[in-house]
């Protein structure tokens, strides 16, 4: 068995492939790098799709806000449950986000200054939503609200209109 | 006493068991002291040899050793808080509170955490500044630099996340801020802000996420990070010194 007489004679020496010829190992190379992308990539948009919850538990963005007779004309209310100012004026209801747009925090109603102010970095509003002064990049937005068919108020968060828009009740 | 306290430890050296774990003789030659660091899992990432003149408190103030001493406090006493809460709205209020007014020792091992996480903060800023001004970034250090810097910011997460966790009005507050910040960001920023809360209300998601970020996620990357950190100070050839201070001590 140990005679090197009848060992068997080494492969020849591979010829490198002419010109740009892909060897073998380049090709397994390519196909293994190449699955482990795409199970990458797939990996990737599968966790991302585990990390945005489908169900949350939050406050539902759309809320009736109860009988307009609850409002008297003239009133500021807020809901703190929704984080709304539902105004009544003369000319009619429309319903103020109470989230400061600059960072987030929940603004206040001051009746004697007539103002909404915010406790966290000193942003004022007019009861409108107007910007008084900053640091708050935007006014307080406007949300769609509406009455139901038994004659409730209903906010829509989701949908922010102009605040020019008022509902007359 | 010296002398039969010397000669049990010269038995135990001889055990066989002792040989097992330790498989080389006493480290009294160069030679033998540097196969004992080489040979050792925890120290191998250090220098065999460092120059007398590295070893001076002027040379870095000893911040990076300070940091990851307060690492290792913040890992412990974190380990230990958290026989004690449960990252849940309200119950991690009041295991906080618990902490602070029931458990023995609570209020010790909680102000322990809080004050050693302000003081790594703190002590990881002057360790970048004080390696700035050295020049400690320029080549050979560039990579260990960047690692440091993203230390940093692995740092100020560890802090940013763990600032939650007692979900007292400050932490409500603080992280609403926070990831109002995050949503400012363009393009991504709002689905970031998602992400990293569970929903769009600063909840129970983001409690719990912020809670697996501070105790798994983060120190994972540290440790890993601050391993490198160490063995490249080694590659990298020790500490910058400075040429004024060069005075031919080694």
């Amino acid at each position: 068995m140990s005679d090197p007489k009848h060992l068997p004679a080494p492969d020849p020496p591979r010829a490198a492939p002419a010109g740009d010829a892909m060897t073998r190992r380049d090709f397994l190379n390519q196909l293994t790098l190449g699955s482990l992308g795409i199970a990458g990539l797939g990996s990737v948009a599968v966790t991302y799709q585990f990390f945005s919850p489908n169900v949350l538990f939050e406050p539902s963005p759309t809320f009736r806000a109860g009988n307009p007779d609850l409002y008297p004309v003239h009133s500021v209310t807020f809901l703190q449950e929704q984080l709304v100012y539902i105004v009544r004026m003369p000319e009619g209801f429309y319903a103020v986000s109470a989230v400061c747009t600059h960072l987030g925090c929940i603004t206040q109603w001051k009746p004697d200054a007539d103002m909404i102010a915010c406790p966290c970095h000193g942003s004022k509003f007019k009861v409108d939503g107007t910007k008084i002064e900053g640091p708050a990049p935007r006014p307080l937005p406007h949300f769609a609200i509406s009455l139901t068919a038994d004659g409730e108020l209903l906010v829509d968060k989701l949908q922010e209109i102009r605040p020019a828009q008022v509902l007359k009740v | 006493m010296a002398t039969s306290l010397h000669s049990a430890l010269q038995n135990l050296r001889d055990t066989k068991v002792w040989k097992s774990i330790f498989r080389r003789g006493p480290a009294n030659t160069n030679r033998t002291r540097s196969l004992a660091v080489f040979g050792n899992l925890f120290l191998h990432w250090l220098p065999v040899k460092v120059r007398e003149k590295s070893l001076r408190v002027r040379a870095s103030y000893y911040l990076g050793s300070i940091s990851f001493i307060l690492f290792i406090v913040l890992f412990v006493t974190g380990i230990l808080l958290m026989f004690y809460y449960h990252p849940a709205a309200p119950q991690a209020y009041r295991d906080m509170k618990d902490l602070q007014f029931v458990v023995s020792n609570g209020v010790f091992l909680r102000n322990l955490h809080r004050l050693a996480a302000h003081l790594m903060v703190f002590a990881v800023f002057w360790h970048m500044f004080h390696v700035f001004y050295r020049g400690g970034y320029k080549p050979p250090h560039e990579f260990n630099w960047v690692i440091g810097v993203v230390l940093l910011l692995v740092t100020l997460f560890l802090s940013y996340t763990g600032y939650l966790l007692p979900w007292d009005q400050l932490a409500f507050w603080a992280v609403t801020v926070g990831t109002n910040i995050i949503s400012a960001m363009p393009v991504v920023g709002n689905k970031i802000r998602f992400l990293l809360l569970g929903g769009n209300i600063v909840g129970e998601n983001a409690l719990l996420r912020f809670y697996v970020l501070h105790i798994v996620i983060l120190p994972l990357v540290a440790s890993l990070l601050i391993g490198i950190h160490f063995w490249r100070v080694q590659k990298d050839g020790g500490l910058t010194v400075k040429p004024k201070e060069d005075d031919g001590k080694e």
